[in-house]
């Protein structure tokens, strides 16, 4: 029995990469509830959004990189965020401008934007591997770890090593700001406040003089925030490629599911419960076995649910459970 | 007035109402008559083929129902009248969207006129009884600091004591000098507090007098009061 050992494995293998996941997957369902709650339809072009916003900080650290900036031991990217922001605000207008305001005029059901949103997806996603291919991007310089699992194990003495990425860090601080940032405006101020008796009620906010276009084009912007941002931290922990972008889609969904469209603070649940499934559903739990039961018992097999080419069923099983069972998801959110 | 929604077929017919300062008109008539049909179109929300609708002498027949609260009409629906989520100060907040001056004034004066609201001002609107969700709705409308304020079926769905507090606060709405003018199924009640009456029936008015007036007359009662 070494019930220490077995929790450092833990944490090492599933608490801090799913924090640092579910963080990322949070700030992407953020996003997908904000257009499910004020522009009333599912948008499937999400993961593109992330990766357009993405794809324009990576061309923006190249430069800042050639140039010769960094903020060492930071990653020269949170430079170059805000011209990612900037450029994803810039695409999210433009199509709502000449897509989604047409059939918003034009009172189409939700199901036609859900449609419209997936051709806006096939477009995106042209116009990414257009701009830089789609093959995997290294972007992540500066330090690489907080502690090394090396040096975890020579500052406590023990067997198994702890190791934090610099990139785990930069995401959970960057999502609480973020996160922050967001429900201080969607409850303080009187623009965020609009939005909200607009997701509410919209005939009644039009009663009170609410403009629906002014609280449309606040929402993008905000979405292209969550997404650029999501987006670009996800890439930094791991790596940029278009296609991964467009898979994120469904464990996106799935927590904006669980936790209830439309609810904020469901969508942040959503990300973590999805994010701790995925990866605690794929993990072989040998070691961690080995270290709790007595030797004669240690496991020989991997001790593991499913493969991590799996990972994506386990979010649908969740998104499928939930719908079964409780569609209004954790916290009470629309039912699509 | 006459119109009806979008192109189709006309539902009011050479309709009348009117309401002057400070005065309580309450439309009343069986189903199907118009009366809230006769609400929507004053406040612009369907096509009016015929007819005018003026405030203070101004017409406003084209205005959009926005612009119409911005020229000081306030319509409390008869159902989603207020923002579920959001708290009850919230819900008085969003009411006074277009204002840009301190609106501080107005919401202690709604407070001071329905007191239970400011008790409960932080939780949710959503959560509230039926006749406190009334009050919200009617306390949203007030705070645009509107001349005219419209009423449908405030009492719908709300008990017999609820009923005739919410009528003693309209007239104390009316006191303030606001224009009331509602529509109510309680016609009797309603238009016991009414300065005008108007029974419509398919659209046209059948009988407009005095509310007293109505109620004494043997015909109204017979047809419409259930004797």
């Amino acid at each position: 029995m070494d019930i220490l050992h077995a929790l450092i494995v833990l944490a090492n293998f599933i608490i801090v990469p799913a924090i640092a996941y579910g963080s990322q997957l949070a700030l992407g369902a953020l996003g997908i509830t904000l257009v499910v709650g004020v522009l009333r339809f599912s948008n499937f072009a999400h993961g593109e959004t992330m990766a357009f916003g993405t794809m324009i900080v990576i061309l923006i650290t190249w430069w800042f990189t050639a140039m010769g900036l960094s903020i060492y031991p930071l990653p020269t990217a949170l430079l170059a965020l805000p011209f990612g922001v900037i450029g994803c605000i810039a695409l999210v207008l433009f199509t709502d401008k000449f897509v989604y305001k047409f059939y918003r005029k034009a009172k189409a059901t939700p199901v036609v934007l859900v449609m419209a949103s997936l051709g806006v997806t096939f477009m995106m996603n042209g116009l990414i591997r257009f701009i830089i291919g789609p093959g995997d991007q290294r972007f992540a310089d500066g330090a690489r770890f907080i502690i090394k699992a090396r040096d975890f194990k020579t500052l406590t003495g023990l067997k198994e090593g702890l190791a934090i990425k610099v990139t785990q860090c930069i995401t959970l601080v960057t999502a609480i700001i973020v996160v922050a940032a967001l429900f201080w405006f969607l409850n303080k101020t009187r623009t965020g406040k609009s939005m909200r008796a607009y997701s509410d009620n919209e005939d009644l906010a039009l009663l009170s003089g609410i403009n629906p276009e002014r609280v449309v084009t606040i929402t993008w912007i905000i979405v292209a925030i969550l997404a650029t941002v999501a987006g670009t931290l996800y890439g930094l922990d791991k790596t940029f490629k278009p296609f991964t972008y467009f898979q994120l889609l469904l464990p996106m969904f799935a927590a904006a599911v669980v936790g209830g469209l439309g609810n904020p603070v469901g969508a942040i649940v959503g990300g973590f419960v999805i994010a701790f499934s995925e990866i605690s559903f794929t993990y072989a739990y040998k070691k961690v076995f080995t270290y709790l039961l007595p030797t004669e018992w240690a496991p020989t097999s991997l001790v593991q649910l499913l493969s991590t080419d799996y990972k994506f069923a386990v979010s649908f099983s969740i998104l499928v459970l939930v719908l079964l069972f409780r569609p209004t998801g954790l916290f009470k959110g629309q039912s699509t | 007035m006459t119109g009806g929604y979008g192109s189709g077929a006309d539902i009011l017919h050479n309709c009348t109402v009117a309401v002057g300062k400070g005065e309580i008109a309450v439309i009343v008539g069986p189903n199907g008559a118009g009366k809230s049909t006769a609400m929507k179109a004053i406040f612009g929300m369907l096509t009016v083929r015929s007819g005018m609708v003026n405030i203070d002498g101004e017409d406003i027949t084209n205005l959009s129902p926005q612009d119409r609260v911005a020229k000081g009409m306030a319509f409390v629906p008869q159902t989603q009248n207020i923002f579920t989520s959001l708290s009850v100060e919230e819900n008085l907040e969003m009411g006074a969207f277009l204002r840009t001056d301190d609106i501080s004034e107005t919401m202690s004066q709604v407070f001071d006129l329905f007191p239970i609201l400011k008790e409960k001002r932080r939780q949710a609107a959503g959560e509230l009884s039926g006749g406190q969700r009334q009050q919200v709705a009617v306390g949203r409308a007030l705070m645009t600091q509107p001349k005219v304020l419209m009423l449908d079926e405030p009492t719908a769905g709300v008990s017999p004591i609820v009923m005739d507090e919410l009528f003693d606060r309209i007239i104390d709405v009316a006191k303030t000098g606001i224009s009331i003018l509602m529509v109510e199924q309680n016609a009797r009640q309603a238009l016991e507090i009414a300065d005008k009456g108007y029974v419509l029936v398919q659209g046209e008015n059948r009988f407009t007098d005095t509310g007293s007036n109505l109620l004494a007359d043997p015909e109204v009662r017979k047809s419409f009061l259930g004797g």
